[in-house]
């Protein structure tokens, strides 16, 4: 084998680094979250007890984190199932020909870049109009039901969910784009000349072929849910998702506590992260 | 091209996707299948999610950046009222900066920081990556380290730095118990130190996928054929390397500074929440049901934004690169 150029020690030295900043403090707030009952939010360590875990568990004071951590899985897995499907939808319609395709594709990374903090705000504002909107109606043709229970139409599975699909459908189309630029159309073609309909073309041999694949556009789909602060901001309505929750908590809590909530945050994700990657290599055989 | 790395999982797909769109086309138009769903149909569903909750939204933010406002509510009628309070002062206290323009102009130095530093740490660690790994599977398995972070949540990767970069932190208390310093050091946290650190701590991986698969693409002989033209190599590097990156580097770019620019998470929790940013003015005015000013600061942050996108988008024609 070819010797290593001096250059290789000094790069390997610069990449070990830059994934000790990476992992460095994740691991930090591991340890921590460990801490003794009488342990701080920093070193040294108190002890090693599960003591901020059953506190947890017990509740953080006037948040309930348990009922936004099942609305945060809950949309997780709306978003990752509503990803696949409409990103995989939209993959094969862009191997046909389609009017619009060209503004279309151009809208999605749009959407990539455009700042959440802005599509937060277009969100939060239309369902604010539609609201009004709905309000005055009813009161113009005196439907009292209406006026006197409607409140609003923002809601996790609505505002929310759109809010977070505008970020998690991007990545699925391009991933799409990826698998399909690599699929062999002869496989396809095989199936049509032996009499397979659309459907089973599809279900019988696209699918089988790109199913590791579609396991990776469901954990872009769950995991960038899972996370999503900024897109989320104006658009959930009166509940809050875990990561929303996270946010207000970094000011309020001041015990360890914070951190075993991000051990077991950052734990979801990593048993997502690896179940998803486990799936793609199983499926691979 | 060959692409071995993040085939299935990776952000990677990011800068490889759109080569796609345009080349597949004209290989597309298969004969008509009887039964099949026909392609407008299929794409309804996808560009109906962001008709509705992405152009709609923008649009109406557009209106309404126009619109009055009270107390109470918001009101229909035109009026460019947002926009001149939001520079109210800037044009007749020059050369003293209206907070508008000071919150723009360190908004501007959070992102060129940022993406200094994210494209030094992405260059260097996608050339390693592709240049120095020699297995496909170890390339696979690096790679797959340097994405992980990506898919854990933002807000405890945030939180997770306190206990380093606290007064009583683990840096602070150990250069004390060396004697280096004697008070700890304040502007270690809360600090435009500690948001920087953050942003890059969270966002270098988007600079490092792109700049990654352009290098991936770059075909060897082109390195070998400098090599035995007698460049050294940091030439090769300066004028083989980086040349054939530019794609991946300019969409990396993109995606750091829009990111930068819009944040108002990152500045508001490792700023200790007193840390101006544009972002965090509209989110605080959105709170505060002022929803015509967050419009118009929505819509001047969109045009700065896109201005810096297409002064980037100048240096390399990214349609034909995609």
């Amino acid at each position: 084998m070819e010797k290593r150029p001096a250059s290789f020690y000094w790069l390997a030295a610069l990449f070990t680094l830059f994934v000790l900043f990476l992992y460095g403090p994740m691991i930090t707030i591991l340890i921590l979250s460990f801490q003794g009952p009488e342990g701080g939010l920093t070193f040294p360590m108190n002890g090693v007890s599960l003591h901020w875990f059953a506190k947890l568990w017990e509740g953080l004071g006037v948040v309930d984190i348990w009922a936004a951590f099942r609305r945060s899985f809950r949309l997780g897995v709306v978003v990752m199932v509503l990803t696949v499907v409409l990103s995989l939808l939209a993959g094969l319609a862009y191997r046909k020909r389609f009017r619009g395709s060209n503004v279309l594709f151009y809208v999605v990374i749009a959407s990539l870049i455009v700042p959440s903090i802005v599509v937060s705000l277009g969100i939060g504002l239309e369902f604010r109009l539609l609201d009004d909107a709905v309000k005055a109606v009813a009161e113009a043709f005196g439907w009292t039901w209406v006026t006197e229970n409607y409140t609003t139409a923002m809601d996790i599975y609505t505002s929310g969910l759109g809010a977070q699909l505008t970020w998690t459908l991007p990545f699925g189309l391009l991933i799409t784009f990826a698998i399909f630029n690599r699929f062999d159309r002869r496989y396809e073609e095989a199936a049509r000349d032996l009499g397979a309909t659309p459907w089973q073309s599809f279900a019988h041999v696209v699918l089988p072929i790109i199913a590791p694949s579609v396991i990776g556009i469901g954990l872009f789909g769950f995991t960038l849910s899972w996370d999503e602060v900024a897109r989320s901001s104006q658009a959930m309505g009166d509940l809050n998702t875990l990561p929303l929750e996270l946010e207000g908590l970094t000011t309020t809590v001041t015990n360890p506590q914070i951190y075993a909530l991000g051990t077991v945050t950052t734990g979801v994700s990593f048993v997502v992260i690896f179940a998803a990657l486990g799936l793609i290599q199983a499926l691979r055989r | 091209m060959s692409v071995p790395v993040g085939e299935h999982v990776a952000p990677g797909e990011l800068a490889k996707a759109a080569p796609i769109e345009r080349t597949a086309p004209a290989a597309a138009e298969p004969r008509r299948w009887s039964g099949a769903i026909p392609a407008w149909l299929q794409v309804t569903p996808f560009a109906a999610v962001f008709m509705v909750f992405f152009l709609i939204p923008l649009g109406l933010t557009v209106m309404v950046s126009f619109w009055d406002y009270n107390e109470y509510q918001i009101l229909p009628a035109f009026t460019a009222r947002s926009y001149v309070e939001t520079f109210e002062g800037c044009y007749d206290k020059l050369p003293d900066l209206c907070v508008t323009f000071k919150t723009y102009l360190s908004t501007l130095k959070f992102c060129l920081v940022v993406w200094l530093v994210t494209l030094v740490i992405g260059f260097f660690v996608a050339y390693f990556l592709a240049f120095h790994v020699r297995s496909a599977t170890m390339q696979i398995a690096l790679f797959l380290v340097c994405t992980i972070p990506f898919w854990t949540s933002n807000v405890i990767r945030m939180i997770s730095w306190i206990p380093l970069l606290g007064r009583n932190g683990l840096i602070n208390s150990t250069l004390v118990r060396l004697g280096i310093i004697r008070e700890p050091i304040e502007w270690l946290i809360y600090s435009d130190f500690s948001v920087i650190l953050s942003l890059v701590h969270l966002y270098a991986l988007f600079m490092i996928v792109p700049i990654f698969n352009s290098m991936m693409r770059i075909d060897r002989a082109l390195l070998e054929a400098s090599r035995d033209a007698g460049a050294s190599g940091w030439q090769t590097m300066w004028n083989v390397v980086i040349p054939l990156s530019k794609p991946g580097i300019v969409i990396g770019s993109i995606f750091v500074i829009t990111i930068v620019m819009g944040d108002f998470v990152t500045v508001g929790v490792m700023g200790g929440q007193q840390i101006a940013s544009i972002g965090k003015i509209i989110n605080t005015q959105m709170t505060a049901l002022q929803f015509p000013p967050a419009a118009a600061n929505s819509v001047i942050l969109l045009v700065v934004v896109l201005f810096v996108i297409w002064g980037l988008s100048r240096l390399v024609d990214i349609r034909k690169e995609l």
